[in-house]
């Protein structure tokens, strides 16, 4: 499904460019002329968004990165010669943290939408796997990214999470002292994270590249679930239909995004970050960024620590094989009334994990956290292959196009009812 | 009465000039919190990342250049090493921090029984309280964002100190006060009504003092917080004006789309 080239080069250099390298006519099929499903909603947006996001994180990043200082007794004070003396420095800051978490937010909805609508599933195994993959790399990228203003929260969260390494057996202690280049977070730590960060973002445009190239072989899947069957009735050109409902999406999404950077650029941080990191002083609650609270929770929840970790792992991993686990014919929520309820409960799952995995891991935090956790597995392992086979799902339209038409015959029908009773 | 309280009671909320998407600093107030801290906390607490030419840029205290000069000279600054290889004391200039009380951390200790006072330059950041669910929900949204923890926590600390009550004992060098985690504190209390003489008829009390030096520790902390969220308006009102244009092209572009 990609687009048909009908590109015809105009200019003199276009046409001496083709000959050699048909760039143009690339882009003209992959963001001109390329077939959208004409009844793709707003989160849909999602993943222009994205790369909007991954675009701002490496700009604001480079920059931070022309005035940040990786040594143990500079880099707290760098950060805050940037906040103070550099200009635009404070709201070039503020914004690349925001950002990070906008970008983790978009994510997460991104993710979540493609679990509704089953955007998983076969062809586009692959795709997701890509995802699951762009996922694991933004997270890394995350936690590197969290140690570099070397407060407290970021000497310690750096602890823990290599610290977990050495729940593996026999080779673990060893594992974490190559990981931070001595026997304890150090200035060899904050050096090689901060390389590290600078590498991975690069690596993540290289899979969202893979990823999007995937997507323009096998079509993006629409809210019915229906493959396109009529390219002419059932799509439109990418531009400017899909570009402009993207824009749509990215400006409101940017709305969000400088409220937090400009009126409240501290709430997702933690205050201990501004206390500069003290490897003699353990903050009383070491809680990561929001973003990686629910997997947390769940490391948390097992008191052995190398199941919690295989446990944490899992928790990720076993989101690629999604498009296996789950049986259903149908793909859409919308023709599966069973799952459709079961969606939302694991979306309250994860939520609930999340606001366990800031809370103390002790008393009726700790039970409910392993039911939840209980809950999550219990979902994929579990729900999902059962579902598939013993679910009534509700009459699935022939086409997108039948679906559309039903639709607003509906739409019609409620204005006409309406209108009867005003 | 049952078992002695241990934790720590909740600060309470106080009306910040500097709060909301429209709030700014009041310079006054900085002003008298500058007073404060060059009377009373300077004596135990550094504020190292503060130079004395951030008094006199735009969304601070706003001194003039003479009165950054002037202040600046009343300190003494350690320069060196000069041609002859030896370290040296002169007047600050408005380029300099504001030099510390203590050498360094040991001798602060050496002071305090153990305890440091911590510096001051973010503290107003580098401490905060716990809303809990849903009020924490509520602190990001426009209109009852709520961004000064830190700020509150200061000034419910300065006031928060009282008689150990029955069962409690602190060791030698702990004061009791309620606002702290385990409700004992090195720091004598510093305040008290008088202390400081303010000069633009502000109350000389202590409650007004903690108010005052608390917004000062804000600023410290964030010293272009006036300018970001003037910027911001700008860029939230440019993006929503943006978006409806946005929206309305799309929707002319998808009028002929059934969907
Ligand atoms: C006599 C010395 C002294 C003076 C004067 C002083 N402090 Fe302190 N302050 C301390 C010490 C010591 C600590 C550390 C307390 C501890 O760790 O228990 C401290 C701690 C603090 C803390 C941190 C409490 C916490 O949550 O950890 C704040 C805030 C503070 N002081 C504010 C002030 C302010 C504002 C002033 C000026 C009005 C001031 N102090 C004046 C000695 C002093
Ligand atoms: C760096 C992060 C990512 C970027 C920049 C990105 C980018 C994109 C883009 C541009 C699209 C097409 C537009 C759309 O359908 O929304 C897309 C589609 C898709 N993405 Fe992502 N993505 C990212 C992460 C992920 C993750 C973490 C997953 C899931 C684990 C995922 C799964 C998918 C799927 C399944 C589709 C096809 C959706 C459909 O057509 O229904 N992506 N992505």
């Amino acid at each position: 499904m990609s687009g048909h080239s009908t590109y015809t080069p105009k200019s003199a250099f276009a046409r001496w460019l083709e000959r050699r390298l048909p760039l143009l006519s690339f882009i003209h099929a992959s963001f001109v002329a390329f077939p959208t499903p004409k009844n793709l909603n707003y989160f849909w947006t999602f993943g222009a968004i994205l790369s909007f996001m991954l675009v701002a994180q490496i700009l604001t990043g480079v920059v931070l990165a022309m005035h940040y200082t990786p040594e143990t007794t500079l880099a707290f004070n760098s950060i805050e010669h940037i906040m103070r003396d550099v200009n635009w420095g404070g709201v070039l800051r503020y914004a690349h943290a925001s950002g990070a978490s906008m970008f983790f937010l978009a994510a997460y909805i991104h993710m979540f939408r493609g679990m509704y609508y089953g955007s998983y599933k076969a062809p586009r195994e692959l795709l997701w796997i890509l995802g699951v993959i762009l996922f694991l790399l933004m997270m890394a990228t995350g936690f590197l990214g969290y140690v570099l203003p070397w407060g407290q929260m970021s000497f310690w969260a750096a602890t823990v999470i290599t610290n977990l390494f050495s729940a593996i057996p026999y080779v673990g202690n060893a594992i974490t002292t190559w990981l931070l280049g001595g026997y304890s977070v150090d200035n060899p730590t904050l050096n090689r994270f901060y390389a590290l960060h600078y590498l991975l973002p690069f690596i993540v445009a290289a899979v969202v590249g893979l990823h999007v190239w995937a997507l323009h072989v096998v079509g993006q899947n629409n809210p019915t679930g229906i493959e396109v069957k009529d390219e002419a009735k059932e799509t439109v050109p990418f531009s400017p239909h899909a570009t402009l409902k993207d824009s749509v999406g990215l400006v409101l999404f940017l709305v969000l995004y400088a409220w937090l950077t400009f009126f409240v650029p501290n709430y997702l941080l933690h205050p201990d970050n501004y206390i500069e990191a003290n490897p003699l002083v353990t903050p009383a609650h070491i809680v990561p960024e929001w973003y990686f609270l629910p997997f947390y929770a769940i490391l948390r929840a097992i008191p052995n620590k190398l199941l919690g970790v295989i446990a944490l792992f899992a928790s990720i991993i076993i989101v690629a094989a999604l498009p296996w686990l789950d049986t259903s014919r149908v793909r859409s929520a919308v023709y599966r009334p069973a799952f459709k309820k079961l969606f939302w409960v694991f979306v309250a799952a994860c939520l609930g994990l999340g606001y366990l995995g800031a809370q103390p891991a002790e008393g009726v935090y700790l039970i409910a956290g392993r039911i939840l956790m209980a809950y999550y597995f219990f979902h994929f392992l579990a729900l999902m292959p059962a579902l598939g086979k013993i679910e009534k799902t509700s009459p699935v339209p022939d086409s997108i196009e039948e679906a559309c038409r039903a639709a607003s015959a509906a739409r019609a029908d409620a204005a006409k009812k309406a209108k009867a009773h005003a | 009465m049952g078992a002695v309280e241990r934790h720590q009671a909740t600060p309470p909320r106080q009306d910040w000039s500097f709060a909301g998407a429209f709030g700014r600093y009041d310079r006054e107030q900085l002003r008298r919190g500058l007073k404060v801290y060059r009377q009373v906390c300077v004596s135990c607490h550094s504020i190292r990342l503060l130079a004395f030419r951030n008094l006199g840029e735009k969304g601070g205290p706003e001194l003039s250049q003479g009165e950054v000069e002037a202040l600046a000279a009343t300190y003494k600054i350690t320069d060196g090493p000069n041609d002859a290889g030896a370290m040296f004391e002169r007047p600050g200039r408005p380029s300099d921090r504001f030099p510390p009380p203590f050498p360094n951390e040991q001798a602060a200790r050496a002071a305090f029984n153990g305890a440091y006072p911590p510096d001051m330059s973010v503290l107003a950041k580098a401490r905060g309280y716990a809303r809990g669910f849903p009020l924490f929900l509520l602190d990001a949204l426009p209109g009852v964002s709520y961004q000064e923890h830190g700020v509150d926590y200061i000034v419910a600390l300065l006031g928060g100190y009282a008689d150990a009550p029955n069962g409690v004992t602190l060791p030698p060098g702990q004061f009791y006060n309620i606002y702290v985690p385990a409700r004992r504190i090195a720091m004598p209390p510093p305040l008290s009504d008088g202390q400081v003489s303010y000069d633009d008829g502000a109350p000389a009390t202590a409650a007004q003092y903690a108010k005052d030096i608390a917004a000062f520790l804000m600023w410290s902390a964030e010293p272009h917080l006036d300018e970001r969220k003037q910027i911001g308006l700008r860029v939230v009102l440019f993006l929503i004006v943006f978006a409806g244009l946005v929206y309305f092209t799309k929707r002319k572009i998808w009028a002929n789309v059934e969907h």
